[in-house]
């Protein structure tokens, strides 16, 4: 379990990682999403993996499951779920502002120094 | 147990809500109610900051949950310092967005603002790294927020930047924790502080590479090398209230790797102890080189400025890497200057660029401006303070933090880095300076240039009483000094701080 574990959380921040450094805003996206998928299990594998053990207490149980990283990833999930829908919207922003879906906008060119409204 | 010490906290929380309801009365409701709630959390900054003089760190624990199983905020002198800094500067800020209507550009400025403090003050104020964590993902959102105020391409485009750049380095930032986590068995600071202490050799390396990827995401947001490309045009290009009150957010990277490095990797640590110091002293002089670089090619003044608020950011890094509690107190004495001097020159670039009209801050073209003498004598004043030039407080703190570098073994490369970044960043603001103000008086017959508009008295008040600071903090020198030396042995003293953690009394038990 330990060895499948740690393989999908590596081949997870792997494309994670490959996405985000692509040049348009919808791979960075999804790439985002990836990694965030991978530390939530990271997250959950470091209270230790265990199976059919509790984690509340429990009279007749012989062992727990860690009860802290489950609350941790659950805390991680939410924020990177806002985080993700924040990222979105801006993305389509940047979009509709900019003209297209370049990271930095007009195809790659670095821009002029320009003004902006105040 | 006190419940000053979570005031700061919940004010601000609080008050964002309040700043909903009040949206329906219209911005100038918010706008008092904002400068309300900014004094009052001046007033309470005040009060903890008195609090915390007495030298005992002050635990809340929240829920009555005793450390390390409940989450526990935890007030020292340089939280306290912080915590009255940001509300300072969020005074000034606000004020200054309240005379020029900056809040009118888009929705929810002050709910944003509000919240932008609760996230700060809850990050000052943590003794839990999940919930430091927590506390940082507030702050960002609301500065998410708060940065895209307003609209314009380049805002859209560096916005886009940040908010991708410090995406991942949450994510860094959960890997870290959940490392430690695994490795030590706890998210309390004073705790982790103990086990790693007690940690067998075999772990360390994990421990080692848990913290130093933590590192990695405090440096990130400290705008550390390599890691500051997001700042400056982000900086640059976002409204002046919002990018003088950000001059802070740095300011919580280097006190984040003071606070849990400084405590995790202390001289408990063993084999691990200090750790992360060559890498925060080595980043810090990298970004300082180019840093001073940035401020002499800047192509506007504001970008100018976000590069000195880079500068000072690399500035700190080094006195904090030089591991010396003369060097640490020096350095907070620094942070409090460069913090007040970088939030008034953002405003007075915006004023600048205002009043020169089409031209706006650009270096490329001559403009005659409206109002050029206040304008020139506060640049002037500002200049002189943020590069470091006697008589104002940038030369005092610099001096302190070379003088305590002297006794460390990389002291002739401290020594050349930060006087040729001084140099550098004197010929820059030198040289803009001549061409925004002595320029334009060359070509003041010629033909019809159309002017901006002329510097509103309330802003210049404002800008001039945050400029202000520079004298007081000299004249203050003596008295401070002795507060960030107190400080800083406060935070080297970590057995102490493990004491007053985990022996906290709860509610109804005294001790």
């Amino acid at each position: 379990m330990e060895v499948l574990i740690a393989t999908s959380v590596g081949v997870m921040t792997a494309c994670g990682v490959y996405l985000v450094l692509r040049a348009s805003t919808f791979p960075v996206v999804v790439g985002l999403t990836l990694l965030s998928y991978a530390v939530n299990v990271f997250l959950f594998s470091m209270g230790r993996l265990k199976v059919g053990a509790p984690a509340v207490i429990d009279a007749s149980a012989d062992g727990y499951a860690d009860p802290l990283p489950q609350a941790l990833v659950l805390t991680a999930i939410v924020i990177a779920f806002a985080m993700t829908a924040f990222v979105i919207v801006l993305a389509l922003k940047a979009r509709d502002e900019l003209g297209n879906d370049h990271v930095d906008g007009e195809g790659g060119k670095l821009p002029d120094y320009e003004e902006a409204e105040a | 147990m006190t419940h000053w010490v979570i005031l700061p906290v919940l004010l601000p929380l609080i008050g964002g809500l309040l700043q909903l309801l009040a949206r329906g009365f219209g911005l100038p409701a918010q706008r008092v109610l904002g400068l309300f709630l900014a004094g009052g959390l001046v007033a309470s900054g005040i009060k903890i900051l008195t609090l915390a003089q007495t030298g005992d760190t002050l635990v809340y624990n929240l829920g009555n949950w005793p450390a390390p199983f409940g989450i526990v905020l935890a007030l020292d002198r340089l939280a306290a310092m912080m915590v009255l800094l940001t509300s300072v500067l969020a005074l000034g800020a606000l004020g200054y967005s309240n005379v020029m209507r900056i809040d009118e550009k888009g929705s929810h400025f002050h709910v944003l603002f509000q919240l932008q403090l609760f996230g700060l003050n809850g990050a000052f104020l943590t003794g839990d790294v999940f919930n430091l964590f927590v506390f940082f993902e507030v702050l960002l959102l609301a500065s998410y927020g708060l940065l895209l105020h307003g609209s314009g391409a380049g805002r859209t485009r560096a916005g886009l930047h940040y908010v991708v750049i410090n995406l991942i380095g949450s994510t860094l930032f959960l890997f870290a924790v959940g490392a430690l986590y695994g490795a030590v068995g706890t998210l309390n600071i004073a705790d982790m502080a103990q086990k790693v202490a007690a940690a067998p050799a075999a772990r360390s390396g994990l421990i080692a590479a848990a913290g130093l990827l933590l590192l990695v995401v405090f440096a990130l947001k400290a705008a550390m090398f390599p890691l500051y490309l997001w700042l400056p045009q982000a900086y640059a290009n976002t409204s002046a209230p919002v990018a003088a009150f950000f001059a802070i957010m740095t300011k919580v990277g280097v006190y984040a790797i003071i606070r849990v490095h400084g405590t995790v990797f202390g001289e408990l640590a063993g084999d691990l102890a200090w750790v992360h110091m060559p890498w925060v002293l080595a980043g810090g002089l990298v970004t300082l080189v180019l840093a001073a670089l940035g401020v002499m090619a800047a192509r506007g003044l504001r970008e100018q400025v976000a590069y000195l608020v880079l500068a000072s950011v690399a500035t700190l890094l080094v006195a904090v890497g030089l591991n010396r509690p003369e060097a640490l107190a020096a350095g907070l004495y620094y942070l409090l200057h460069s913090t007040l001097l970088a939030g008034a020159f953002f405003l007075l670039a915006d004023l600048i660029r205002r009043s020169r009209g089409a031209a706006s801050d650009r270096f490329d073209r001559v403009a005659r401006m409206q109002g050029g003498r206040w304008l020139g004598i506060g640049y002037f004043f500002a200049a002189v303070a943020l590069a470091g030039l006697p008589p104002m407080s940038g030369f005092i703190g610099k001096i302190m933090i070379l003088d305590a570098a002297l006794a460390h073994p990389w002291r002739w490369i401290v020594l050349a880095c930060t006087l040729t970044a001084s140099l550098l960043i004197l010929v820059a603001l030198v040289r803009s300076g001549s061409f925004l103000f002595f320029r334009p008086q060359e070509m003041a017959s010629e033909e019809n240039v159309p002017l901006g508009e002329s510097p509103k008295k309330p802003a210049l008040w404002i800008i001039g009483s945050m400029l202000l600071t520079a004298p007081i903090l000299v004249l203050s020198a003596g008295e401070l000094m002795k507060f960030t030396d107190v400080s800083a042995t406060q935070l080297q003293n970590v057995p102490k701080y493990i004491e007053a953690v985990l022996e906290n009394p709860l509610t109804g038990e005294e001790r």
